[in-house]
């Protein structure tokens, strides 16, 4: 069964503007998870940089032993990456819509701060349920 | 995971289906950093000099280890980000597609990493990964007049590699 661990909004800077940990095990503390969303950043320009061919926009999809991650970056330059199960189908369409969200609930919020750490409630709460419909594994894990 | 086979190299596992050639590029690097090997079939754009390049490759793959490593969500154990892995400590990737390219890595327990640049639309490609490593230790390693760390320049793994690789579907 499939299930997403983690996501990850980087601002165009490179800073972690949101972080969502549904694993268990592999839990990270704040600063390292702000170090690995730079990590990837500084990756996802210079796998840009490597291209055989003209036209590269970075890394979609990364294959790991033990998971995958799928990443969508916006026109502005913002991403969003998502940390699942090996496998797992339709997470590029999952991150369209996480970017939906996002600038539904955090983007044409008035008191929202561009580049800021997300603290939408809003945003929060639709996200779980977009998320909640494809984590039917974790549960009871 | 399983590495090794028997002592002579593997049948080839893929059946081509397709003609023509889906390799762009192709590194070899042991455990120092050093570029053992580097050849192109097909790049039309070079970013950087060769030096640069081999350098901001070899430096991508450390880096992109240590980030799996941290990332990886089953392990509870985890060393700190940075701290460089020993090969085969910790979850490794495997590969990586951009919009224009796929990367395949694959790093043996002697801290000999092989990577191939194909087209994005490739499948999995660690079986064929195994067998250039049986290639390299067919050709390279068991050749006496080779010095192990040193760039390679035989002709026999130059040719059967890139019948090999023209081979991929």
């Amino acid at each position: 069964m499939a299930a997403i661990y983690s996501l990850y909004i980087i601002n165009k800077s490179g800073g972690l503007i949101f972080y969502k940990d549904c694993g268990t095990k592999g839990r990270m503390d704040t600063n390292d998870s702000l170090r690995v969303a730079s990590l990837w950043h500084s990756m996802h320009a210079i796998s840009q940089q490597l291209s055989p061919v003209n036209g590269c926009s970075g890394i979609e999809l990364l294959q790991a032993d033990t998971f995958d991650l799928h990443c969508f970056q916006s026109l502005p330059g913002t991403k969003f990456f998502v940390v699942c199960e090996p496998g797992t189908p339709h997470m590029e369409s999952l991150l369209r819509y996480i970017y939906e969200l996002y600038t539904d609930y955090v983007l044409k919020n008035p008191f929202y701060e561009i580049e800021m750490p997300i603290r939408c409630e809003l945003f929060d709460i639709n996200l779980s349920q977009a998320v909640q419909s494809d984590r039917v594994a974790l549960l009871g894990r | 995971m399983q590495f090794f086979g028997g002592s002579e190299i593997n049948p080839s596992p893929q059946v081509p289906t397709a003609s023509g050639n889906n390799a762009h590029m192709m590194y070899v690097f042991n455990r120092n950093g050093v570029c053992l090997l580097y050849k192109e079939w097909n790049r039309p754009l070079h970013t950087l000099n060769p030096q640069q390049d081999h350098k901001l490759m070899f430096g991508l793959l450390f880096s992109l280890k240590s980030l799996t490593a941290k990332m990886d969500p089953v392990n509870a154990d985890k060393g700190n980000l940075g701290v460089p892995q020993l090969p085969g400590q910790g979850c490794s990737f495997h590969s990586f597609r951009t919009n224009t390219y796929k990367l395949s890595f694959m790093e043996t327990p002697s801290g000999i990493k092989i990577i191939l640049v194909t087209h994005p639309k490739t499948g999995d490609l660690r079986e064929s990964l195994k067998y250039i490593y049986g290639l390299y230790v067919e050709y390279v390693v068991k050749n006496p007049i080779y010095n192990p760390g040193s760039p390679i320049k035989s002709e026999l793994f130059n040719t059967a590699l890139d019948q090999y690789v023209r081979s991929i579907s």
